[in-house]
């Protein structure tokens, strides 16, 4: 994470001067960017530069669905589940995913392509069904348009 | 059109949410007005009279909010947007961040300059990704414009804005909750008082508003609070921004001003009932309000115009509420059972386990609906599930478990036949189905 301390300090410039718990959470986030999860030597590396005690750092890092302490998939395909979604067949495309994958939600191909998640609503219920793949949404799924996605991303 | 607008008062195009296009629709005047010829009293006074009430949930009125804050007892006070924007069925905040940032901004600063605020803040839920990018570019817009940094417009009035990232908890839409992960701990609510507007974020008096709330505030200070009264109901001045999802023609997100017929709108505006079907019931504004029978709402024809309004006292008489605007469209042949589960499911994975009514309540909820629809209901459940319900009345630290009880007891009362016929046929009437397909 060190590599990032000059980010870090840019960030403290528009904050409360001396409050450095309000970075433990965007240093977390901009590590897992950076390495796709947060290791064992970033939380040393952040105790370390912010001056908060390790257990705050862990507690932040369990508390947090977003937060991972291990690396998953190069594509995290998160399906929304909640009530807009599952109305418009959340069910459906969840069922796709798995049997085109071959994995359960929670589970990584053994490639290492593809993970697999269900979440909650994401916002976006207007143009349900709703996934996202790493940052971005996509809208109004059906099952065909997944197929689509899925050949985009490179599965085979 | 459903009456008159603040928010959506313009056109959408490719470069509307930019400085340059802001500006040109008379943006930042406010902002001027208050620094240059008001005092920060004044400017609370005038939000007190435009009788502008919260859009987050609760609809508690945001000038007796920032009453509570002294803006000159001499410590620091913090201002915070919620952005959070997780209530299942929500997604109007969103809007406001892609489309229409300046108009937050500048609300802001207003609102800074009114309660003595130095350093504010923007929530953000953490899967906003273009909201928060669109924010992150019009605030280095409205940085390298002078309106955020020392001395801004040359009034000696200085304040700074850091968007706050979530990392994907319900719960840290909460306001208590959300202070405590801005200060880098468990987004855990806590028990008031001491209120936030007293001890809040770093133990300093704080303000926490919903986008939607924070975003009139140029308009009603621009053009005035008499003038904000003139929009809406006497009791519920103004405007919401309402997201339509569900079975409906037209899903989005829409501005209806506050006191319009609720029939017309959903009927007119959003193209009715998807698939031609009858309108079953209505979740008014995200599923923690209760869920209304389109009989009880009178809103099952467009010629129920005269019947229900929407604005906050209609709602609440009719035993529900307009929350945060996620209104969800639900069609006959909605099997509610299931639609129970996954609200209960979503209670049952956000709890975050500090009260046990809650915490236990929402796994127990959640375990004998599951069971229910595998056909292994017993007669006493219902009755269970009431009582599960009702012990978080009350009993909670935060609105999640009293929420999620009230959700859970409206959907029973509502429609008590179904889960009666699902418990003793072993099976749901509509075979589990949520959907509203052509061929379902
Ligand atoms: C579990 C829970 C989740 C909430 N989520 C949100 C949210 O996502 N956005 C929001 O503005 N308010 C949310 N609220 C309400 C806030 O606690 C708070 O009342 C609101 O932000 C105040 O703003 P307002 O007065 O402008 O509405 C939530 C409340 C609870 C109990
Ligand atoms: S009511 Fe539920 S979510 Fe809220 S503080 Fe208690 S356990 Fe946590
Ligand atoms: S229910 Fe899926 S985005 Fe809201």
């Amino acid at each position: 994470m060190r590599h990032l301390i000059p980010e870090f300090e840019a960030m403290k410039k528009r904050l409360p001067p001396g409050e450095n718990g309000v970075l433990v959470l965007p240093c977390l986030k901009r590590i897992q960017e950076d390495r796709g999860y947060v290791a064992d030597e970033d939380i040393d590396g952040l105790v370390e530069y912010l001056g908060v005690p390790r257990i705050q750092v862990e507690e932040v890092l369990s508390f947090y669905g977003m937060l991972r302490r291990a690396p998953i998939g190069r594509f995290h395909l998160q399906v929304c589940h909640n009530v807009s979604c599952s109305m418009h067949g959340a069910e459906r495309l969840l069922d796709r995913l798995q049997s085109r994958l071959g994995i359960a939600p929670g589970q990584t191909t053994p490639d290492g392509r593809f993970t697999l998640s269900r979440v909650e609503c994401l916002g976006s219920c207007g143009t349900a069904p709703v996934l996202m793949v790493n940052e971005r949404y996509y809208e109004l799924q059906s099952e065909p348009l997944l197929d689509v996605l899925l050949e985009e991303l490179g599965k085979p | 059109m459903t009456g008159r607008k603040v928010l959506m008062d313009f056109e959408v195009t490719p470069t509307s949410h930019t400085l340059e296009a802001y500006l040109a629709r008379g943006g930042y005047q406010a902002l001027a007005k208050a620094l240059r010829g008001m005092k920060p009293g004044e400017v609370t006074q005038e939000i007190v009279d435009s009788g502008l009430q919260g859009r987050g949930g609760a609809a508690f009125p945001a000038g007796r909010k920032w009453q509570v804050i002294d803006p000159h007892d001499g410590q620091p006070h913090y201002l915070v947007a919620n952005a959070d924007e997780g209530e299942p069925g929500t997604f109007k905040d969103r809007w406001v961040l892609e489309h229409s940032p300046h108009t937050l901004l500048e609300s802001m600063l207003i609102a800074s300059y009114a309660l003595g605020v130095r350093h504010s803040f923007i929530y953000i839920r953490g899967e906003f990704d273009l909201p928060w990018r669109r924010v992150s570019a019009a605030i280095e817009e409205a940085y390298a414009a002078g309106y955020f940094g020392e001395n801004i417009l040359g009034t000696g009035f200085s304040c700074d804005i850091f968007v706050f990232r979530g990392a994907g908890a319900y719960v840290c839409g909460e306001a208590s909750s959300l202070l405590a992960s801005i200060e880098g701990s468990r987004g855990y609510p806590r028990n008031r008082p001491p209120r936030l507007t007293v001890k809040g974020l770093f133990q300093r008096p704080t303000v926490v508003n919903n986008v939607e709330t924070l975003s009139n505030l140029a308009w009603i200070i621009g053009h005035g609070a008499a003038a904000f009264r003139q929009i809406g109901t006497p009791k519920s001045p103004g405007t919401r921004l309402i997201s339509v999802s569900g079975h409906i023609a037209r899903p989005g997100v829409y501005e209806v001003e506050l006191g319009y017929s609720w029939a017309k709108f959903l009927h007119d505006e959003c193209g009715g009932v998807s698939c031609d079907r009858e309108l079953k019931a209505v979740i008014p504004g995200g599923i923690s309000s209760q869920v209304l029978t389109g009989r009880d709402a009178k809103v099952l024809t467009p010629h129920d115009v005269e019947t229900m309004i929407l604005d906050h006292d209609a709602l609440w008489q009719a035993g529900s509420s307009l929350g945060s605007g996620g209104m969800i469209v639900i069609a006959e042949g909605t099997c509610m059972v299931s639609l129970l589960r996954v609200m209960l499911r979503f209670y049952h994975h956000e709890s975050c386990g500090q009260c046990t009514p809650c915490r236990e309540g929402m796994g127990w909820l959640h375990r004998i609906v599951d069971r229910i629809l595998a056909g292994k209901g017993r007669p006493e459940d219902i009755d269970l599930m009431y009582r599960i319900s009702k012990a978080n009345d009350g009993t909670t630290i935060c609105g999640l478990g009293d929420a999620a009880g009230y959700a859970t007891v409206a959907m029973l009362d509502r429609f008590r036949d179904e889960f009666d016929w699902c418990v003793e046929h072993k099976r749901s009437k509509y075979d589990g189905n949520l959907e509203c397909r052509p061929s379902t």
